[in-house]
């Protein structure tokens, strides 16, 4: 569900993207066809919808599907909470949407700064459906993370300790202690902001002793973690397809580990470098422009270990596999701009300039986008038992990456030219023919957004001729590739007994040597935890109250209040919250699995 | 699911005994052994008790780093008082002085419920339940009179930035422990009609750290705004 | 070879949160709570009296305060949430470790950020006191 919001979303912020281009293309020395207060709406609902709607929902949703399967657990730690968290996230995502049709957005961009988003200089109530609706997934978001954190420290099969989970689980488990460190801070700072909106504070006011900067500090004390949760779980995610893709084990798994957890602890060291010349003087700044170098040395080191899995391997270039390559080549510029960006003397002269907005999405595109496609596609077959097409998929790649970088080359250019961001129209001429290649760029990524639809569409239409016998369509190394396609609902029939790194693997591979599956195991029956509408209702109220408290309805306020509130206690007074799943249910589903790999080890011998 | 014929490089079951329950790192296994612990070890997964404690943890540590966000904005707001009152024109030592014990008191009062809750007492763990929420109550009528002195002569948040900062971190703490009033409510309701039942005594740890942890705030809270603040 | 099915109710090596553990408190069941109260109280009225007495030379009463605010913090995690350094709390600890790390990171590091930008950006409203 997750991955489904994040994919509409996702189009919805494109298509903000597409009118963005069109106008600055169209617009120089000319009005365009959107007016200022129109598209500086559309450019603040880009990047919000696409971080906090798109991007991390995608995230968030594949590490949901992922991790209980390759921990070889049955569940998450809090089945029911775990769905309230999406369904607030649904919530603010249907608060943002409804502000296109019922009063207007903020037109502040994606962070509020103060003091343009204080009532003074916005009164209508844009901001106000930011910060609602924003809180609101915020919240969702972090009882995810809090969810996630517990599965991954606490919930794991026997035999699997830290040091033999699979490389996304501890990706995620960075990603997840960002979001439990980081997302507070957000709810805070909003909270100041609407604090300031709706009842006369002064945090952050021009008058009464209000300090302006303190918001930037705040609020980017979130927004660089933020971008590590993003970007974590894609690393995550490269590893698990390179290392399937290359048929050989992750190389450097430790110093993978360690990377990936010097990243978590040092991505709340550098936040400073996104307001570098908002003036804290040298000391401050150069403090800051190191630790941002420093933290560079982490993703290099993961880039070495990818290549280094390549080397020698036997490299199959299935449409996961092409995403990754795609994410190595491409990524490697915008992780060196932002070294160069890290530089607080290169940093005057371009903040806020186009060269910044084409590091961040040359980041985060190649890195999250690029890899939740990866990631859909290699484990779309384990979630509905057949794969996607791999000419489409391959289509699909190549208009992307290539759209991609037609649209951010000459943005970095540019750029350089001194362009800066959210214009809405352009008084250069020199500036056009770049602007017109872009929008052209917009074109090709728009073809590669048609040919994943196709991809679908097609895919759904050949599911029978697509099917995943067995399970294990990619000959995976982790353990949610020994489950069969899709997985039973208590995953697992007996908790696996893991021995050493890549717990699938060496199952399969005694397997084959063996010519046999394990023993067949004795089957007991399972709990499970019943399905609850409780997130649904939470849902409801937040979204009535939201939308109550934007257009200052105050009796609605209280109600939607009450009415969770009554929620909540009716939630924590059930008493029974799991069913059983007979010895035999669980017996006849596993045979099932038992018998489809027998097949497999049979055809395989037949083959050989 | 996986019966072995021979063991693997990797799995010495060597009696992981412990020795020096003291020592970092590497407890609880032998040379090349395995650590036997659930939850962290590899075990397998921890008993629902601990899995829910520890998720409440998590939370609380993501609680308290939002607290850190308003600490940090009047860390450096403080003195922000646009010509207005000050804390020390504002603070009156004496009402705090009794909060903290008031708040102190009832911390001890919930653990003292939890110990007699471990030993499936009702009486007294409703009575102590039922001390550790008058005392809350106490607190919050201490708050709220003071909240209202101030906005009454004239220093509500609007008035200065020190004292948007003021309310919004105080605030933010009263709002948490009248949150903790209802929750001890709803936890003496369930008791009454439940029992100590598992899931009912899992909750009931939560609420121990979660007020536990509503004073270690105020512990923060007296320290920084009151005592700090007044001179 | 194992037969795990679902969650154990059983646990080794592993304690939640607030759990006492029996030979490695302090001072177990009620004595612990006890005490805690009585060292909490005590810390607790030095600090009142330290702020408005002469005792502590001016400069050095922030820091005192501190430090007494940081000791009585150590004094409700030992007594009353249990969390001690036992090998089976090793999980609560490097938590709590990893919390207390972004408490200091986000208040410290935003006086030393807020407190240059001030002295380099002159907020807005001295300005317009000097207008």
């Amino acid at each position: 569900m997750y991955c489904l919001l994040g994919v509409v979303m996702l189009i919805r912020g494109f298509t903000d993207a597409i009118m963005m281009r069109v106008q600055q293309a169209v617009a120089v020395n000319a009005p365009g066809f959107l007016p200022p207060e129109h598209y500086d709406q559309i450019f603040s609902a880009h990047g919000a919808i696409m971080i906090f709607f798109g991007a991390m929902p995608l995230v968030i949703g594949l590490m949901n599907f992922v991790l209980p399967l390759q921990l070889g657990v049955r569940d998450v730690a809090f089945p029911t909470f775990n769905s309230v968290g999406f369904w607030l996230t649904a919530a603010g995502a249907l608060l943002i949407n409804v502000s296109l049709v019922v009063g207007e957005f903020a037109r502040t961009g994606w962070l509020p700064y103060a003091p343009l988003s204080e009532t003074t200089y916005s009164p209508g109530v844009g901001v106000d459906y930011y910060l609602w609706s924003i809180q609101i997934s915020g919240i969702g978001t972090l009882i995810s993370g809090i969810n996630l954190t517990t599965t991954i420290l606490k919930m794991r099969a026997p035999g699997m300790g830290y040091m033999r989970m699979p490389m996304f689980a501890w990706t995620a488990l960075g990603a997840n202690l960002l979001i439990v460190a980081a997302f507070p801070v957000l709810t805070a700072t909003l909270a100041m902001l609407t604090l300031d909106r709706y009842l006369d504070f002064h945090f952050f006011t021009n008058d009464a002793g209000g300090n302006m900067m303190l918001f930037m500090d705040l609020i980017w004390i979130w927004g660089h973690p933020e971008v590590y949760i993003l970007i974590l779980p894609a690393f995550g995610i490269f590893s698990e397809v390179i290392a399937t893709f290359s048929g050989k084990p992750l190389f450097g798994y430790r110093s993978m580990v360690a990377a990936t957890m010097f990243i978590t602890l040092v991505a709340f060291m550098v936040w400073l470098h996104h307001f570098f010349t908002m003036g804290a003087g040298p000391a401050v700044n150069a403090f800051f422009g190191i630790s941002t170098s420093i933290i560079a040395v982490g993703t290099g080191v993961k880039m070495y270990n990818w290549l280094f899995t390549m080397y020698g391997g036997r490299i199959r270039f299935a449409t996961p596999m092409l995403w990754s390559l795609g994410f190595m080549v491409t990524w490697i510029i915008g992780g060196m701009t932002g070294v160069l960006l890290a530089v607080p003397p290169a940093d005057f002269v371009l903040h806020n300039s186009l060269f910044l907005v084409a590091h961040f999405h040359n980041t985060i595109v190649p890195g999250t986008v690029f890899a939740v496609f990866a990631g859909i596609t290699f484990w779309f077959p384990k979630a509905f038992g057949f794969t996607l097409d791999e000419r489409w998929g391959k289509i699909a790649f190549w208009l992307s990456i290539t759209g991609f970088m037609v649209v951010f080359v000459p943005m970095y250019i540019l750029g350089f030219e001194g362009m800066t961001r959210r214009l809405q129209h352009v008084n250069i001429p020199e500036w056009r023919p770049n602007l017109l290649v872009m929008a052209g760029g917009v074109g090709i990524m728009i073809l590669g957004v048609v040919a994943q639809v196709t991809q679908l569409v097609v895919s759904i239409r050949n599911r029978k001729a697509l099917q995943d016998m067995t399970g294990d369509p990619w000959d995976g190394r982790s353990l949610e590739w020994s489950t069969s396609s899709p997985p039973p609902v208590f995953n697992f029939a007996v908790l696996p007994d893991v021995h050493g790194e890549e717990a699938y693997w060496g199952i399969k591979q005694r397997a084959i040597e063996a010519q046999q599956l394990p023993e067949q195991p004795d089957y007991q029956p399972i709990e499970m935890p019943l399905n609850s509408s409780t997130g649904f209702f939470a849902a409801f109220f937040s979204f009535f109250t939201g939308f109550a408290l934007v257009w200052h309805i105050w009796w609605l306020v209280i109600l939607t209040l009450a009415g969770a509130y009554a929620l909540f206690v009716i939630f924590a007074w059930r008493q029974h919250d799991e069913y059983e799943i007979s010895a035999n249910e669980v017996a006849r589903l596993d045979q099932r699995r038992r018998e489809a790999r027998q097949a497999w080890l049979d055809r395989r011998e037949q083959a050989a | 699911m996986t019966t072995l014929s021979q063991p693997l490089p990797s799995d010495h079951s060597a009696n992981a005994s412990r020795k020096d329950p003291y020592a970092l790192g590497h407890h609880g296994r032998s040379k090349y052994g395995r650590s036997e612990a659930t939850g962290h070890g590899e075990g397998g997964p921890a008993s629902k008790r601990i899995i829910v404690a520890y998720g409440f943890w998590i939370f609380l540590l993501s609680d308290i780093i939002m607290f850190s966000a308003f600490f940090a904005a009047y860390a450096v707001l403080g003195g922000n008082n646009a010509g207005g009152p000050s804390g020390a024109n504002l603070f009156d030592q004496r009402r705090v002085a009794i909060e903290t014990v008031v708040l102190l008191l009832s911390s001890y009062t919930a653990g003292i419920a939890s110990i007699a809750a471990s030993r499936a007492n009702m009486i007294r763990t409703q009575a102590w339940m039922l001390v550790t929420g008058v005392l809350g109550v106490v607190f919050l009528v201490l708050e709220v009179q003071e909240f209202a002195e101030l906005v009454a002569e004239g220093a509500g948040p609007h008035r200065s930035a020190f004292l948007s900062a003021f309310f919004a971190l105080v605030g933010c703490h009263g709002l948490h422990v009248a949150c903790g009033v209802l929750w001890l409510g709803t936890m003496m309701a369930q008791f009454a009609a439940h029992g100590f039942k598992a899931n009912v005594m899992r909750r009931f740890n939560c609420f121990n750290l979660f007020w536990h942890a509503l004073d270690i705030v105020w512990v923060g809270v007296f320290t920084i705004v009151y005592l700090m603040g007044a001179g | 070879m194992s037969q795990h099915d679902n969650v154990p109710d059983h646990d080794t090596g592993d304690l939640a949160p607030g759990e006492e553990q029996a030979g490695h408190e302090a001072a177990p069941g009620a004595k612990g709570y006890t005490i805690g109260l009585a060292l909490a109280l005590l810390l607790t009225a030095t600090s009142f009296w330290i702020a408005g007495s002469e005792v502590i030379w001016a400069p050095g009463i922030p820091a005192a305060l501190l430090a007494l605010a940081v000791a009585q913090m150590g004094i409700h995690l030992a007594f009353f949430l249990h969390i001690t350094t036992g090998p089976d709390n090793t999980n609560n600890v490097l938590a709590l470790a990893f919390g207390v790390l972004i408490v200091l990171l986000v208040i410290g590091g935003t006086i030393w950020i807020i407190g240059h930008l001030n002295h380099n950006m002159m907020p807005m409203d001295q300005m317009m006191q000097r207008m």
